[in-house]
């Protein structure tokens, strides 16, 4: 039946929510944690969220009579409370699928986090997940390779994989740089990697680094007999530039390149996903910014949406935190989001932060990335919470070993063994780490040295962003 | 020991992947791997190659892989017969997961001269 235009403005709710609503299997479902002006009520404040993220403007307009709006929008159809907070609630927004370009993370994020974040009815704004349609995950590209890719391609099997970043970070020349990637990889580790803050500076232009690093990546591999790769960073100034990184790595025969997906944005990600797949390099992601937008626990996007979003646009690798080094991150909150890198169905759950079943379906896995104020001491806890389908990054913790880089890739290389051989033969790593650890140490000095430099060292800060249970 | 009073020199190792930087495992150590394979619900598999050809993605299978096999003794006496068969090849215990089409273990047993 048509309707009649009937100009001025109308409060949000008596379009866009929808308690009756039962979403679709093909609705893309948004969980909003709001906190509304003081005396906007919750409906009103739900269904502004919705109706600014999909099709609502402040006023009604006379063309939106030209098309069928309810197909169109997008409806708040639940709201709860927050647990142990009485100032915020979780809305529940479900979206039609035709309101997003096939593929397209950037588009999806520019819808649900667009303007509707700056909304004055809003004090603050939380995007806590996302629930991906099936019909939308089979549109998006996904990793260019996965977890049993990439473990065929680097010969890793059975274990958690072995980095670190070089350091310092900033300043080396690049045979000074490739000097460091060779000895961390003769010591054993199967992974160097950039600092993100290296691209191309006065100190080191790229093709000079990518030429040193080659020669130390092929000399270590002929010594060591395993096969190795350093994270060359294309992250660059436009996507030319990147892609031009990209192709001199290829044409140097490396495994693996390296990418900043919040600093260089989701359609340079995609783009560079889609080069790897097409050219049989692996990807490994950074996550620069990344704090910015998901620390504060009311407002902005939870990290878990961020994660799911990567695998959407395509990486190999993603950090994710360690729990127990210098970085933020809760325990169960972090296994919560690398379930949704990993795993083919993720369960709702909000002991571990999933507010939503998530089907992934054929989409292959991303390796969990732990990377940040790590050494061999925390390796019990860091394989236990990891698990095998991992790479733990170990900087300050490789180089910072009193006979160097190479000795300090041994122990990490020694002690990450001897845990994972422990777990396998049935044993509680977490509880006996300090006996394994020792156990390991009478067969390497490397070790020994390593356990005695870091045996002080402890990060015990509370997270600043918890779940929010009772 | 006083470590902090000198730097040691590291040398360089060629090492065999997973547990390339472990001691050679006792038999009961081997023992224990292979019932976590079996236990994880995956196939064993014996490798073996010559050393010269290591870092070669196949290696040569020693028969077939044993699927749903439980017996460990099998899978022992299996790893046995192809180090005497071929004494001077590196042979290795794989744990085949067809689910990921994946190994999830994969560990070198006996190392060729």
């Amino acid at each position: 039946m048509s309707k009649k235009y009937d100009a001025g403005v109308k409060e949000y709710r008596d379009t866009y929510w929808t308690p009756d609503y039962v979403p679709l299997d093909t609705d893309l479902l948004a969980c909003f944690k709001c906190t509304g002006q003081e005396g906007v009520p919750k409906e009103e404040v739900a269904a502004a969220v919705a109706a600014e993220s999909s099709t609502g403007t402040w006023s009604t307009v006379w063309s939106e009579l030209l098309t069928d709006l309810d197909f169109y929008k997008g409806r708040c159809y639940r709201i709860e409370d927050v647990p142990g907070d009485k100032e915020s609630f979780y809305a529940f927004i479900a979206y039609p699928l035709d309101l997003f370009e096939e593929g397209s993370i950037t588009n999806v994020l520019t819808s649900l986090v667009g303007n509707v974040f700056g909304f004055k009815a809003l004090r603050h704004l939380r995007l806590e997940d996302i629930r991906f349609p099936m019909a939308f995950i089979k549109t998006c590209p996904g990793p260019p390779n996965g977890i049993h890719v990439e473990r065929d391609r680097m010969n890793k099997y059975g274990r958690p994989l072995l980095g670190c970043t070089i350091k310092p970070k900033l300043g080396l020349s690049g045979k000074n740089y490739g000097r460091v990637v060779y000895e961390c990889l003769r010591g054993g580790l199967d992974f160097t990697k950039d600092d993100e803050n290296i691209n191309s500076q006065p100190f080191q232009r790229w093709q000079n680094r990518f030429e040193f690093v080659a020669e130390a990546v092929t000399l270590a591999q002929e010594e060591t007999g395993e096969k190795k790769g350093h994270y060359l960073n294309c992250t660059a100034n436009t996507p030319e530039e990147m892609y031009e990184r990209a192709e001199f790595a290829k044409e140097l025969k490396q495994p693996i390149i390296m990418h900043d997906y919040i600093t260089g944005g989701f359609t340079a990600n995609t783009g560079l996903s889609k080069w790897c797949r097409k050219n049989g390099m692996l990807l490994h992601i950074h996550r620069a910014m990344h704090a910015v937008i998901d620390r504060h626990p009311k407002h902005g996007i939870h990290f878990r949406v961020l994660a799911k979003c990567l695998r959407l646009s395509g990486g190999d690798q993603l950090h994710t935190g360690t729990v127990v080094g210098k970085l933020e991150g809760d325990r169960q909150t972090t296994l919560g989001y690398i379930d949704q890198l990993r795993e083919s169905f993720v369960p709702e759950d909000r002991s571990r932060g999933n507010f939503f079943d998530q089907d992934w379906g054929s989409m292959p896995g991303v390796f969990a990335v732990a990377s940040g104020g790590i050494h061999v001491w925390h390796m019990p806890a860091l394989v236990s919470i990891f698990g095998d389908d991992s790479v733990l990054q170990f900087g300050g913790g490789t180089h910072g070993h009193p006979w160097g880089s190479a000795a300090g890739a041994a122990a990490n290389r020694v002690a990450l063994e001897a845990c994972v051989k422990a777990r396998n033969a049935g044993r509680e790593i977490e509880k006996e780490g300090r006996d394994i650890l020792l156990g390991a140490a009478k067969h390497s000095p490397e070790l020994a040295i390593a356990l005695e430099t870091w045996k002080e060292i402890k990060f015990e800060f509370d997270t600043v962003d918890k779940l929010d249970v009772q | 020991m006083p470590f902090k009073s000198t730097v040691g020199d590291y040398q360089t190792v060629a090492t065999l992947e997973t547990f390339g930087f472990l001691p050679p495992m006792t038999q009961d150590e081997i023992y224990d791997q292979i019932a976590y394979i079996i236990a994880q619900g995956w196939s064993p598999l014996v490798e073996h190659v010559h050393p010269s050809r290591s870092m070669a993605t196949y290696w040569s299978f020693w028969k077939l892989p044993f699927f749903g096999e439980k017996d460990l003794n099998v899978v022992v006496n299996e790893l046995e017969a192809c180090h005497r068969a071929y004494p001077d090849h590196h042979v290795r215990l794989v744990g085949y997961d067809a689910y990921t089409q994946s190994q999830g273990s994969c560990f070198v047993v006996f190392e060729g001269r």
